[in-house]
């Protein structure tokens, strides 16, 4: 039970830096991949933001064992670098730019993102049961 | 009769001026930054800082990558049905809706229904098939130097970027 709270609060406050950080507007994503139009660096700042508290608990991840909840962190997977991983990135970065969402502001904004975004949300349910038989 | 001389503009003095170049570079670049900053850029910056904290709490509370990528593929495909998968699915979907009754939201996505999920099957099944979007490569990925997470959020920023400029520069589509 209280592995499922403390991940319904992570969604929740990851959903609330979605809204305030701008993410959930698709012209600013695709503004920032637009690097020959009218060029938005906000997502950079975005990254940059969310690099400083997650490199502070990698490093405290580092230094315990387990997790507060028991379990051990994940390991650093090994650095291969498959056909799944770059055709599957490449793909994303196609679908990101055609529409301006990714997964995490696509769900996020589920309640006001209109029909756009449930058809969307549906479409990416879809694609990945499709990838599903091609996952090791 | 006497002649007035001009008064010389700045003090002949160089190695004062050198001295001060630097910090007058700076200040320029200052204030050249501020004028062409916008306050998007902070609440960026603000949002992305939450963004962070949310999967810290994450990684050192649950012992897991904030992937909504995965979170959602797994419940699909059935792969991980968990309890932290519903929860953290529930939370990113449920407490933005509250949000959003205050503070009015929007996404300004496109109205072309084909675009939009020719979009979401590539986003769909290229995140699930590289393990990662830009929350679990990027955010989780890049700040523990992970070279699978630094190299596909390249692929898919710099795909990402290909395909704007295309779609929009030369075929003028979107």
């Amino acid at each position: 039970m209280a592995r499922t709270l403390f991940a319904a609060l992570a969604g929740a406050i990851f959903g609330l830096g979605l809204m305030l950080s701008g993410m959930t507007d698709t012209r600013s994503v695709q503004g920032f991949l637009d690097i020959f139009g009218a060029w938005n660096p906000t997502l950079a700042f975005v990254m940059g933001g969310a690099m400083i508290p997650m490199a502070i608990a990698w490093r405290v991840a580092a230094r315990r064992k387990t997790a507060v909840l028991g379990g051990s962190f994940p390991a650093m997977p090994p650095p291969r670098f498959d056909l799944n991983l770059i055709g599957g990135s490449a793909a994303f970065g196609a679908g990101w730019a055609l529409t301006g969402f990714c997964p995490g502001p696509a769900l996020a904004s589920l309640s006001f993102g209109g029909w756009q975004g449930l058809v969307f949300i549906a479409a990416m349910a879809g694609g990945a049961l499709l990838a599903a038989p091609l996952r090791r | 009769m006497l002649q007035v001389r001009p008064a010389p503009l700045a003090p002949q003095l160089p190695h004062v001026n050198m001295a001060l170049a630097p910090a007058l570079g700076l200040a320029r670049l200052a204030l050249k930054l501020e004028s062409a900053m916008d306050i998007n850029w902070l609440y960026g910056l603000l949002g992305g800082l939450v963004i962070g904290t949310a999967g810290a709490i994450y990684l050192l509370v649950n012992g897991r990558i904030m992937g909504p990528s995965g979170s959602l593929g797994g419940l699909m495909d059935g792969s991980d049905r968990s309890g932290e998968q519903f929860g953290f699915v529930a939370g990113l979907v449920a407490v933005p809706a509250v949000a959003a009754l205050i503070i009015p939201m929007q996404t300004y996505a496109g109205s072309n229904w084909a675009v939009l999920v020719i979009g979401g099957v590539l986003v769909g099944f290229g995140t699930r098939l590289a393990n990662g979007c830009t929350s679990g490569h990027g955010v989780c990925g890049i700040s523990r130097l992970s070279p699978r997470g630094i190299v596909a959020s390249a692929t898919y920023v710099g795909a990402g970027m290909v395909v704007m400029t295309v779609l929009r520069h030369v075929w003028g589509m979107i």
